[in-house]
């Protein structure tokens, strides 16, 4: 008895799918949940040291005196000062530490939410991990992607990491403070922005003075009625009150 | 370490979707990058192989493709290219174009299984 071999022609399987596919399905359920609650959220994106956390902490403060519920998760790769910062301001703060990891997932949002109600947050803020490339990737169900950058940065940012500032909904430089002492020109940060994200709209900030504050406050709450289909330019302010 | 995160995912998809086909080895698989992705295609080679030890995908080869970025202009009515790379404005009208239609995507387009060989007794 022998033997006859012969090859079997390989099996073409064709996909179609995105590598992102179980990120996308986790972000599109947490998209559901806080729609349902109708509470707008905003992932802020930027490099470490662009001032996010103290950001953030300042937009607490305001939301605060306007009476609004805002919790904040907040992404590290290691260490919870983050939170421990912001819950100064605002109790309802928890760290993600990521481990090393350089961007937040969906999944590790659906996780540190528990516990919390969202129907009683009027705003959720995430922010990411500082980091200008990995983080534009991954959908958090957000209501607004936001990319940041500080005028100490350097005119052209927005050109270097394109994926980020081509996809944000909104851009907030910070430190504006900082503009003569850095010898910054707004104009050029301005058209650059232009250039990679026409239309979007941008705000200037200063944690220090409080510029532009109230501004950015009102756009990241005002975000709940884009998801309702109002638009986002909307002066309407339609956070809940407690006070 | 984004990369790392990629690697895991195709292993997963590729891994589910090569068994519900009873496919025991796979030999290649073709994935998309969009141009504005900023996935380093050697780093997530790097991560892939170390992932991919000990399942079906083990030894199989990436192969990439860019997918460039395309807009949608609103003036033309036509999806159109940059003719400055990373300037989103349209080549034929020059107007703004904020909606991108592709660049961003990270896709596993398609895959093939290993060639095999299968032995058949005869007289």
């Amino acid at each position: 008895m022998s033997k006859l071999t012969y090859p079997l022609p390989k099996t073409v399987v064709e996909l179609g799918k995105s590598v992102l596919d179980f990120n996308d399905r986790a972000a599109a359920s947490l998209r559901e949940c806080f729609e349902a609650a109708g509470t707008p959220v905003a992932n802020l994106i930027s490099s470490p040291g662009t001032g996010k956390t103290e950001l953030v902490i300042k937009v607490c403060e305001e939301l605060t005196a306007r009476g609004v519920a805002t919790a904040v998760l907040v992404g590290d790769c290691a260490t919870d000062n983050d939170a421990r910062r912001i819950s100064r301001v605002c109790p309802m703060a928890r760290q993600i530490v990521t481990e090393g990891l350089c961007h937040i997932e969906a999944s590790m949002i659906r996780d540190g939410l528990v516990g919390w109600d969202l129907e009683l947050i009027d705003l959720l803020i995430i922010e990411n991990v500082g980091n200008l490339v990995c983080p534009s990737d991954f959908d958090l169900g957000e209501t607004l992607k936001v990319a940041l950058l500080a005028v100490t940065e350097g005119e052209d940012k927005p050109l270097k990491y394109p994926h980020l500032f081509a996809t944000a909904d909104l851009i907030v430089i910070t430190k504006v403070d900082l503009v003569e002492a850095c010898g910054t020109d707004m104009e050029e940060i301005r058209e650059n922005i232009a250039a990679i994200n026409p239309g979007a709209e941008v705000i200037e900030t200063s944690a220090r003075t409080g510029a532009g504050i109230g501004q950015l406050a009102s756009v990241l709450l005002g975000a709940k009625a884009a998801t309702s289909g109002g638009g986002r330019d909307s002066n309407v302010v339609s956070g809940r009150r407690y006070s | 370490m984004h990369e790392l995160s990629l690697a895991r995912a195709i292993v997963a998809e590729v891994s589910q979707a090569a068994s519900d086909r009873d496919i025991a080895s796979v030999a290649v698989i073709e994935v998309k990058i969009g141009e504005l992705c900023g996935v380093i295609a050697d780093s997530l080679a790097f991560a892939f192989e170390f992932v991919a030890g000990g399942t079906a995908l083990e030894g199989a080869v990436l192969e990439f493709s860019e997918s460039p970025v395309t807009m949608w202009c609103e003036s033309c009515e036509a999806v159109v290219q940059p003719e400055v790379r990373l300037v989103f404005s349209c080549p034929r009208c020059q107007a703004p174009c904020p909606g991108l239609r592709s660049g961003t995507e990270i896709e596993i387009v398609r895959f093939s299984s290993a060639s095999r060989e299968v032995a058949e007794a005869i007289n």
